[in-house]
């Protein structure tokens, strides 16, 4: 079983993000389930959302408390809460920044873990660009498929077309293709490097 | 069609599907999606005839729905929480009238401290309501409970609570095969009622009855819960038949065989159970699971043969008896009359706890040793209740418990894990 935790904010589309993760697994004929944080959300408060993957029923119902993923939507909430909590030693990180890991004075994150599992990506920008709305979670679902390649960038799609319809869908296509192209270009570097 | 939905937008669709004529609804946490997305579909008209009609408050909801149902309609509501608390008096009109309503009941905590999150004790606290209570373990078994409790319904002319987990159930996405509309068709025929007001036919429905005749209505009441010990396991088997699941009947064991532990509990908690259970006999411990899922009417003899063979058993509930301990587990233990054997409570979960597998492991291996106190409190914080309770023995004017214990916590605002 693969457990992804997506940190956020309010309005962030936190739990939209891993109903369409789910709905993506789904997709591509696995087993997923996805479920809030079940707080009394509000914009802009810190929003956990979490997502399970595997190719048999998941019967499992508590929190996702050892994650193999972290997607972080908003890079202040790493001043707020303990976002890294109980993450796997080999586990992937997707930060939502334009910044590096080491310009946000996180570059002590990846001692003892694999740093080629750590990775940033400018969504809310890329959001911007393509939706013109400061929405990051689907480009960070098309990173998050790049970085981990747990599920495919065609899935991803298929969740958006699913969830969107008209110019919303095409924004959001438009913005998470471009981003898997980052991240696996990211990827790539790094593994010439 | 298999799909990955939201549970509140599967169990919508399923009681499309069954052909609702009357839904009532008054919005509230976590069951809200559900009749959000039933109230679209009347809307643009993909579920005729329907009348949906939005209410002032949950006693209307159950006041309309009494008298669609007495009209001749198959109706339906869904609440939780406080707004079931708000329409009891109407919850035993439904009952006492005889009239075959279903309604989804998410479940969660009931106030104060007011709480939002999941719990057993709303549809628990209805237990004796005359209402028959179906608990659905995964978004498939609600889908398909739903569809089983019309039928139930109106065989007896009964009305049916359809449980299932408030936000861990009705807001997970998961897999989920939508039967067709034929198929439903097929298991559940139009609604016939035994009693029904019709300005043609004037009859009387809801008469004052005094002693000569209260206790019989009261009797015929528990008469047909009897009657639904039987019937609930057919229509199971009958589904079975028509859509080729296996959902609903009165229990279901797991790995219950040999076992020498018996962990009974209801609702989507068992899910976590059968993983720890799966981890347990990996190691070789004889451990098994009874799953109740119709809570009304108690199944006592099937209680009671599940757990024949083992040599403990734990109760494990989201609810709680103030004062008394189980609300279940009484049950259960009366159940198990005269088999000397030994029954723990673990009361787990209140108000959305998360109730997390290494909490399980060690309960359940605690239980194994037989070294539980008759009633545990799983993960309940010892050091913030004996805080609170020292500063009542030392204070007269200690204040409200439970802001003292958010102080004390060092929490300005809810949070979940």
């Amino acid at each position: 079983m693969f457990q992804i935790r997506i940190h956020g904010r309010g309005g962030q589309g936190v739990v939209t993000a891993t109903e369409m993760l789910s709905v993506a697994a789904f997709e591509e004929g696995r087993h997923a389930q996805a479920f809030p944080s079940f707080g009394s959300e509000r914009t802009g408060a810190p929003v956990v959302a979490f997502c399970r993957i595997d190719d048999k029923d998941i019967r499992l119902r508590e929190p996702i408390m050892e994650p193999d993923a972290l997607i972080i939507q908003d890079p202040t909430l790493l001043h707020q809460i303990d976002v890294f909590a109980g993450l796997k030693p080999d586990g992937y990180v997707l930060l939502n920044t334009h910044h590096s890991f080491d310009a946000l004075g996180l570059g002590d994150l990846f001692k003892g873990r694999k740093a080629e599992r750590f990775c940033t990506l400018p969504a809310t920008q890329l959001a911007l660009k393509h939706i013109g709305r400061p929405i990051p979670n689907a480009p960070l679902l098309a990173g998050f498929a790049a970085l981990s390649n747990i599920i495919k960038l065609e899935s991803v799609v298929k969740a958006i077309n699913k969830k969107f319809s008209g110019k919303v869908a095409d924004g959001n296509v438009a913005a998470a293709t471009e981003a898997y192209n980052m991240v696996k270009e990211k990827m790539k570097e790094f593994a010439d490097a | 069609m298999l799909k990955q939905t939201e549970g509140s937008k599967a169990v919508a669709e399923a009681v499309a599907l069954c052909r609702p004529e009357v839904i009532c609804a008054y919005p509230i946490s976590p069951q809200t999606h559900i009749v959000e997305a039933l109230g679209e579909m009347v809307k643009a008209g993909e579920l005729t005839p329907c009348e949906f009609i939005n209410v002032e408050s949950e006693f209307a909801a159950m006041s309309v729905a009494i008298g669609s149902s007495a009209a001749g309609a198959r109706s339906y509501t869904a609440t939780a929480s406080q707004g079931l608390l708000f329409m009891v008096e109407a919850v035993y009109n439904a009952s006492g009238l005889g009239l075959p309503i279903v309604m989804t009941v998410a479940n969660r905590a009931i106030g104060a401290p007011i709480n939002i999150w999941n719990d057993h004790s709303d549809s628990l606290s209805q237990r004796d309501s005359g209402w028959m209570q179906l608990f659905a373990e995964t978004n498939q078994e609600a889908v398909d409970l739903h569809i089983q409790a019309f039928r139930l319904a109106e065989e007896l002319s009964m009305p049916v609570m359809v449980c299932m987990d408030g936000f861990i159930l009705t807001h997970a996405f998961e897999r989920v095969d939508i039967p067709s509309q034929e198929q439903v068709d097929a298991y559940l025929p139009p609604f016939d009622p035994r009693q029904v007001l019709d300005p043609k036919e004037p009859i009387s429905i809801g008469a004052m009855v005094g002693p000569e005749a209260f206790m019989e209505v009261k009797y015929l009441a528990h008469a047909k819960q009897m009657q639904a010990l039987e019937l609930i396991p057919q229509l199971a088997a009958e589904f079975k038949q028509t859509f080729g699941r296996d959902s609903g009947g009165l229990v279901r064991t797991y790995r219950a065989d040999d076992a020498e532990t018996m962990i009974v509990a209801m609702g989507s908690v068992l899910g976590t159970i059968k993983d720890v259970v799966d981890e347990m006999r990996a190691e070789g411990h004889k451990i098994g699971v009874l799953g109740i899922i119709s809570y009304r009417p108690f199944p006592l003899a099937q209680v009671r043969a599940a757990l024949l063979n083992c040599k403990r058993f734990v109760v494990l509930e989201k609810s709680l008896a103030v004062g008394m301990g189980g609300i279940v587990a009484t049950d259960v233990r009366m159940a198990v009359t005269g088999t000397g054997l030994r029954g723990f409570t673990a009361i787990a979960g209140l108000g959305g706890r998360s109730i997390p597998k290494a909490s399980l492991h060690k309960l359940f291996r605690q239980a194994e040793k037989e070294e539980l106190e008759p009633v545990t409190f799983v993960d309940l914080d010892w050091d913030a209740v004996n805080k609170q309770l020292e500063r009542e023995r030392q204070n007269r004017h200690s204040g409200p418990i439970a802001e003292n214990i958010l102080h004390d916590k060092g929490i300005v605002s809810a949070k979940f894990g």
